[in-house]
């Protein structure tokens, strides 16, 4: 039954339709046909367009390229300048800085000297001051001392009280070594 | 297309091949040349041949040309493709066949073009494969064959022999090499055009058959699911053999250009 159908069907288109030599005029035929339609279709069209259009990519991305490179040299450029204005300006600020303390310290140093002068005429002032009132208390105590030297002698001793010049000057002797010493 | 019939499944793997006019039925068996001519093929006919051939035509003029209808410096998808295969096929030549064969780009491209969409439409179910034909393929064979031969002797006049004489073999050994690299030679457009017909043929027989077991309900799973398998792997083998078929063509051209070993 199989083999029947088999042979009927091998009847019908007999091996493989490969090998059927009457369809090979028409297949070469329009096999040549399409390959000519395909090579004008791709040398009028296809490849000259692909080939412009990447020649140009390639035109455009060296051309960004070269762009890129000059911009780059340009922002360097730029960095520089602004490193050296960067540069420039501190320097100044660091002499304005310098110009200030400067006079800072002159005015400082007036005001102490000022200050000094103010402090040293005050103390001499004061030392007027402090020697006068020594002198009188000194005068004081000497005339205290002869009063005192008198009565004293003239309690214990009134033979020596008939000369109160010598005692004076006794007593001023004795003070001028208690001075002294 | 399986019919089971009377416990025999009748499977017809080769039937996808045949070639038949478009526009008028022939009465299988009534071509038989000399004596009996009118059930025969004529050369002129438009034919499923034909018919396969122009939309491998309009595929092309899709993908290279109306895809690039922009012409962008920055590509759209459509014209990226058509730039890739262009790239593709142009490195291709120059990196195989070497720079002074990019004047032959324009004749390469066209083939691999061909092949391509022949390859890849005869993967749409029934379709028709123009590939699967050895007419095709070996008629593309012979043209490479002949015109690289012709490039050979042209470029190199007698010096295209010393493609044959295998300078750095022994001295008594080079006619024996000188045979065997004629043979091989001769041998090329054969295998050349067989790889490709016999790879298509096979791949697209195999579908066939994966598809008539289909219609038995216990083996249906696996079947289909080799069928998917296959499906994916002829895919594959379409691309890959328009691929070798036009390196190939490279590799000869190169020989042809430069035949010092």
């Amino acid at each position: 039954m199989a083999t029947g159908a088999e042979q009927a069907h091998g009847a019908a288109a007999p091996g493989m339709p490969q090998l059927d030599f009457t369809t090979f005029p028409n297949q070469i035929f329009w096999l040549v046909v399409t390959l000519v339609v395909i090579y004008l279709v791709l040398t009028r069209l296809a490849i000259p367009r692909i080939a412009t259009v990447l020649a140009e990519r390639r035109g455009t991305v060296a051309n960004d390229l070269a762009t890129a490179e000059e911009l780059k040299l340009k922002a360097q450029e730029a960095e520089a300048t602004y490193e050296k204005a960067l540069a420039d300006a501190r320097a100044e600020a660091q002499k304005i800085v310098a110009e200030a303390r400067a006079e800072i310290n002159r005015d400082l140093d007036a005001a102490n000297a000022r200050a000094e002068a103010e402090i040293a005429a005050r103390l001499a002032e004061s030392e007027t001051r402090i020697a006068a009132i020594r002198d009188t208390a000194t005068e004081n105590v000497r005339a205290v001392a002869r009063e005192t030297a008198v009565e004293v002698a003239r309690a214990i001793l009134p033979a020596a009280a008939s000369d109160p010049a010598a005692l004076v000057s006794a007593v001023d002797r004795r003070m001028e070594m208690e001075g002294g010493a | 297309m399986a019919v089971e019939d009377g416990g025999g499944l009748s499977i017809k793997p080769m039937d996808q091949f045949i070639v038949k006019p478009l526009f008028r039925d022939i009465e299988p068996g009534s071509c038989m040349p000399p004596e009996i001519v009118e059930g025969c093929l004529k050369w002129y006919e438009p034919s499923n041949v034909t018919l396969w051939m122009g939309l491998g035509i309009v595929a092309t003029l899709l993908l290279l040309v109306v895809g690039t209808r922009g012409r962008a410096i920055i590509p759209s998808r459509s014209q990226s493709m058509a730039e890739l295969t262009y790239g593709f096929v142009h490195q291709m030549v120059e990196d195989v066949a070497g720079k002074d064969a990019l004047k032959f780009f324009p004749y390469i491209m066209t083939l691999f073009m061909f092949i391509l969409f022949a390859n890849v439409l005869g993967l749409i179910p029934m379709s028709f494969t123009t590939t699967s034909h050895i007419a095709v393929t070996a008629t593309m064979a012979i043209a490479v064959f002949v015109t690289v031969t012709a490039i050979g002797f042209v470029k190199n006049g007698a010096g295209f022999l010393k493609l044959f004489w295998v300078d750095a073999a022994p001295l008594a050994l080079r006619p024996v090499l000188a045979v065997i690299e004629l043979i091989s030679y001769f041998v090329r457009p054969v295998s050349h055009s067989v790889r490709l017909a016999g790879a298509i043929m096979a791949g697209h027989a195999v579908m066939k058959v994966f598809a008539g077991f289909a219609a038995i309900a216990l083996v249906a799973p696996l079947a289909l699911g080799g069928m998917v398998a296959i499906y994916g792997l002829e895919l594959l083998v379409a691309f890959i053999q328009a691929y070798v078929f036009t390196i190939l063509t490279c590799v000869y051209l190169r020989d042809a250009l430069h035949p010092s070993h």
